[in-house]
């Protein structure tokens, strides 16, 4: 069907619905009342108002291109055998019989590409295909191209593989047992992948002056993204020795550079084009085997070469949420402040590294930018495990210690007598603080969301009031609006854009930032038409594509809005400077009387001298010549200056809180979650909507993970997936979900464009504590671990019932031989960000040396 | 096949799912898990949804096939699609294909289905995205103007609440 030798990205909308209130009801352009929340008369007319996506109308008809749709001519078809045990040598592999097959095309295995990757540089510890021992079941082994996929998977079922079967590593304790063989041969000790351990402020004298010690032990386990769209890629090869590869990826940028150091090829020579994701939430954020294996299968054969993964293989792919096991003892006052804290953490990696270095840190990042901690210690472990590898899911790495965090603190205000919403109201960071750990707080509007959610779920009137079965819970969380670090060590921007202005009055914005249904498109052309005064669905926005489009380093950690807005927005005001100049120049008036709106250029002190935006930029076109600008976005350096510093800096953190109504069955201990209160602080709506639609999405996710789904495995160390399908991993349906009042807390921030923050990841944090909470508050049970699963409740009901603890979870952590630890005085006990005898420290001055240690 | 009858050469085990995407180029019917468990695939055999990953075109010859592109006529958009890009009720837009015809069905049999009959219509529509509240409200608002009420999306499920 050859249909993608004109299209560069999806089709754009020709002319998309206008179902938005244009300006032509008279009022002066610029005014703008219906902001979220009422505000009034912000001067904007595009952002803040509730737009339809710019790519709406083409995902309602089926339009949009996602990987598995793209199709070329003489296309191959690619499978690949994937480990059937464990943890085993390669003994040998024989592809005879699979080369043999009449329609096959091109058979590899690991020897055909032994180049080692990994998405942080300190950990490329994955081949494209296993080179000398699987790792888990489900790890790629070999990968044949043929005709079609039947013959594929017959090819593949040829392939002779011998194994020599090594004892399995299972679980964290197995993990920390020296016995058990080990899975790789670096990281910080047999099994361990990573250890880390951070003191700030001498936690143990804070203890010691405290009224109150709370200790407890959490277990989250892991789970899923689950995008609905299975992991795709199409790779075409040019006799020309070009390579261009369409695929499902949140970072075509680090997928570029992870292609071009495994080919050995330049990267000028490789294009990757991220169609699309349908759902990606982390788990599209690696270079994957799959990738790799169909680009290299191109190259051999001199054909296209698609790969589509089955749903059982999208769990081996995984990256998902770690499993976590947490310690935490806190010192409180009587007033609920906070006096110290330890934190410990232990997690389930998988068995390769991904994101885990990262994962590791964020688990003891965020506890400090929500409530005061005055004296913080954290220590931190991943571990490898014989099982599909972990990485970043929704909220990565901070959802497992918030809930830990909001259980604790919920536990800690009863024994205090406190209510769980005043204690926290009473002590909120500050905005503009720097916490214990150096992390810098810019707008924090969390008591308004708590505010919100305590009157729009009248708490006060019904917590520990209503009736036995029924429960409120209330939690709040914190998250980062983009990495403050970039994943490999460069002090170049992390997000580029280029417009391009046609005299036609076009506008096209380039940007290598990808759409993964978070409305990233949308964003851009929002704010682009913010400041040229256009209808931003007359903007052609083309993304994600490496040879089109500026770097951006990709859609993880909240990063898009503030990152590619903010180039964005700086892209747009050169572009209007120089129509200013031009305009201006012509009408002989100064430049500040030259304003944009409505798709014309006037003057402000004589409205009926206007002309349109084309014109406007024919004016400019005739004096500058062809008229392109350029934007980009670098994140403010954070003050911290010790290993480890690198991650949980951000340009600002967004703030949630959450209200939870569950009605829990005390004869079989079903819990439904009833109704969410949900207020998030997000500086500023670029498009309301499509905000709340991510606060939605966030709080299903939550809840999901909160009471049904898991990544579990057969016992005793054969480490088979319990249910890598659809069905059987229980994700929530119509029938789970429940109402949502939302509330969008409106406190611009500086850093943010037009003052926005993030809001795909952060609402998701307070849902499974405060369902926790709900639980407790309906049955007086306490399950210390997710999800929260029927069994559990009646198991904590049954030890009530016999007179012991209500509680279900965890009892203790392992015994570990933590590392000394990084000591680093807090800013208020005269610290300056370095960590105490550790000459190296990141170096003062302008260049920012990011020790290879502290990638985000 | 959308309203026009379509011919073509296919081994018998190739499901419908394949056929559309493969064959007959309407890539619009997405796959989710090709087992029946996720509703994604779903498409209109004679106005009633049915999982096109577990049909086969054996047995559906001569029958009335709707997938997504048969949704849009030549006014436009259907009601249905519109109010859908309006409340950003399709997020990644993966599942969306399915959602619509489902919901499409669902309004031909009741033209003013209460929020439980949604619910228990789309049961067995899987999304990640969404939470399935926008999409609610998409099919409340494309119902409402299909029985030629005048009507906008309320200010709460654009805005949020006060």
């Amino acid at each position: 069907m050859g249909e993608l030798e004109t299209t560069t990205s999806p089709p754009r909308p020709a002319r998309a619905p206008a179902p938005g209130k244009k300006r032509d009801d008279g009022r002066p352009p610029g005014q703008n009342e219906r902001g979220a929340d009422g505000r009034r008369g912000t001067g904007l007319r595009v952002v803040g108002t509730s737009l339809p996506k710019v790519d709406a109308v083409a995902k309602v008809t089926g339009r949009t291109r996602f990987a598995d749709d793209l199709f070329l001519p003489r296309m191959l078809h690619c499978r690949m055998l994937r480990a059937t045990t464990p943890h085993a040598d390669i003994v040998s592999i024989d592809t005879s019989e699979a080369e043999a097959l009449p329609g096959v095309h091109g058979v590899l295995t690991g020897k055909d590409l032994p180049t080692p990757y990994g998405i942080l540089p300190v950990s490329q510890d994955e081949h494209a295909l296993c080179l000398d021992k699987v790792r888990f079941i489900g790890d790629p082994v070999a990968a044949v191209a043929a005709i079609d996929e039947e013959t594929a998977w017959e090819a593949c079922r040829r392939i002779r593989v011998e194994y020599r079967e090594l004892e399995p590593v299972a679980s964290i304790e197995d993990a920390l047992d020296a016995e058990d063989p080990r899975i790789h041969l670096y990281g910080d000790g047999h099994n361990v992948h990573k250890a880390v351990a951070l003191e700030f402020g001498d936690v143990q004298a804070a203890l010691s002056d405290s009224d109150l010690i709370q200790e407890d032990v959490f277990f989250y386990e892991g789970n899923t993204h689950l995008p609905m769209e299975q992991h795709a890629a199409l790779a075409d090869w040019t006799p020309d020795g070009k390579l261009t590869l369409w695929t499902s990826s949140q970072t075509p940028h680090y997928v570029h550079r992870a292609l071009a150091q495994v080919l050995e090829m330049p990267p000028a020579r490789i294009r990757v084009i991220a169609t699309p994701n349908g759902g990606g939430f982390g788990g599209k954020s690696d270079p994957f085997n799959h990738e790799i294996v169909v680009a290299e299968l191109a190259r051999r054969t001199g054909r296209p070469v698609k790969i589509c993964l089955t749903r059982e293989e999208v769990f081996y792919c995984h990256r998902g949420r770690h499993p976590v096991l947490m310690w935490v003892k806190t010192g409180f006052r009587k007033d609920g402040s906070v006096t110290g804290m330890h934190f410990r953490s232990f997690l389930d990696g998988g068995a390769y590294g991904s994101y885990g270095v990262a994962s590791t840190y964020y688990t003891g990042a965020l506890q400090t930018v929500t409530y005061p901690v005055p004296a913080y210690r954290f220590e931190g472990l991943r571990a490898f495990t014989n099982k599909p590898p972990c990485g970043p899911k929704r909220g990565h790495g901070t959802p497992q210690p918030r809930f830990a965090l909001e259980v604790h603190l919920d536990k800690a205000a009863e024994k205090l007598g406190l209510d769980p919403a005043e204690i926290r109201l009473a002590h909120l960071v500050e905005p503009g603080s720097v916490t214990a750990n150096y992390l810098k707080i810019g707008s924090m509007g969390l008591a308004q969301c708590i505010h919100k959610v305590v009157e729009g779920s009248r708490w006060k009137e019904r917590f520990r009031k209503l009736p036995y079965g029924r429960g409120l819970g209330l939690a709040c969380g914190s998250y980062i609006t983009g990495a403050g670090l970039p994943i490999y060590w460069n002090n170049m921007p992390h997000s580029g854009v280029q417009l391009k202005l046609d005299r036609g009055g076009g506008v096209t914005v380039f940007c290598g930032s990808t759409e993964i249904g978070q409305g990233s498109d949308s964003v851009l052309a929002y704010v682009v038409a913010e400041v040229l005064g256009i209808d931003p669905f007359e903007i052609e926005i083309v993304t994600a594509d490496t040879s089109l489009t500026p770097v951006d380093l990709g859609s993880y950690s909240s990063r898009v809005t503030i990152m590619t807005g903010n180039a964005a927005l700086q892209a747009a005001e050169r572009a209007r400077e120089l129509l200013v100049q031009a305009v201006a120049e012509k009408w002989d008036v100064p430049g500040v009387r030259v304003a944009f709106a409505e798709g014309r250029v006037f003057d402000v002190e004589d409205p009926e001298r206007s002309i349109p935006f084309a014109e406007a930029v024919v004016v400019a076109e005739s004096k500058f010549g062809t008229i392109g600008t350029v934007g980009s976005y670098t994140p403010p350096r954070s003050p911290g200056r010790y290993r480890g510093a690198g991650v949980g800096p951000s340009p600002a953190y967004s703030y949630s809180a959450a209200v939870a109504e569950v009605t829990v069955d005390p004869e079989t201990g079903e819990t439904k979650v009833d109704e969410v209160w949900i207020a998030h602080d997000i500086g500023r709506a670029i498009n309301p909507i499509v905000a709340i639609g991510q606060v939605e999405g966030s709080v299903y996710m939550g809840l999901g993970e909160a009471l049904m789904e898991e990544m579990t495995y057969r016992g005793n160390r054969n480490v088979v997936h319990h249910h890598p399908s659809m069905l059987e991993y229980k994700s929530p349906t119509t029938h789970e979900m429940c109402p949502i009042h939302t509330y969008l807390i409106e406190d611009p921030d500086p850093n943010g464009p037009f003052g926005a923050k993030e809001v795909g990841q952060g609402p998701l944090l307070p849902v499974p504590p405060a369902i926790a909470n709900a639980v407790y508050d309906a049955v007086g049970a306490r399950v210390d671990e997710v999800p929260i699963t029927p069994q559990k409740i009646m198991k904590a009901l049954a030890r009530k019932a016999k007179g012991e603890a209500a509680r279900e979870g965890p009892a203790r952590v392992p015994d570990f031989a933590w590392p000394d630890p990084l000591v680093v005085p807090p800013p208020w006990a005269g610290g300056d960000g370095r960590a105490i005898g550790d000459e190296r420290a990141i170096g003062k001055g302008g260049v920012r040396e990011v020790t290879r240690e502290n990638q985000p | 096949m959308n309203g026009e009858s379509r011919a073509f050469l296919a081994p018998v085990h190739k499901t419908l799912l394949e056929v559309l995407r493969e064959d007959l180029g309407l890539t619009g019917t997405k796959h989710g898990c090709e087992l029946g468990e996720c509703g994604t695939c779903t498409v209109l055999v004679d106005g009633r949804p049915v999982l096109s990953c577990l049909a086969l075109p054996a047995a559906l010859e001569g029958r009335e096939i709707t997938t997504v592109e048969g949704l849009e006529g030549p006014g436009g958009l259907h009601p249905l699609q519109q109010a859908f890009a309006e409340l950003g009720a399709a997020q990644c837009g993966y599942c969306t294909p399915g959602f619509l015809l489902v919901a499409r069905a669902l309004l031909d049999a009741d033209p003013d289905p209460d929020r439980e009959t949604i619910v228990e219509a789309l049961g067995g529509n899987l999304c990640r995205c969404t939470g399935y509240l926008k999409i609610y409200e998409a099919v409340e608002l494309a119902a409402a103007r299909m029985r030629g009420e005048n009507v906008e999306p309320a200010r709460e499920t654009l805005y949020g609440e006060g």
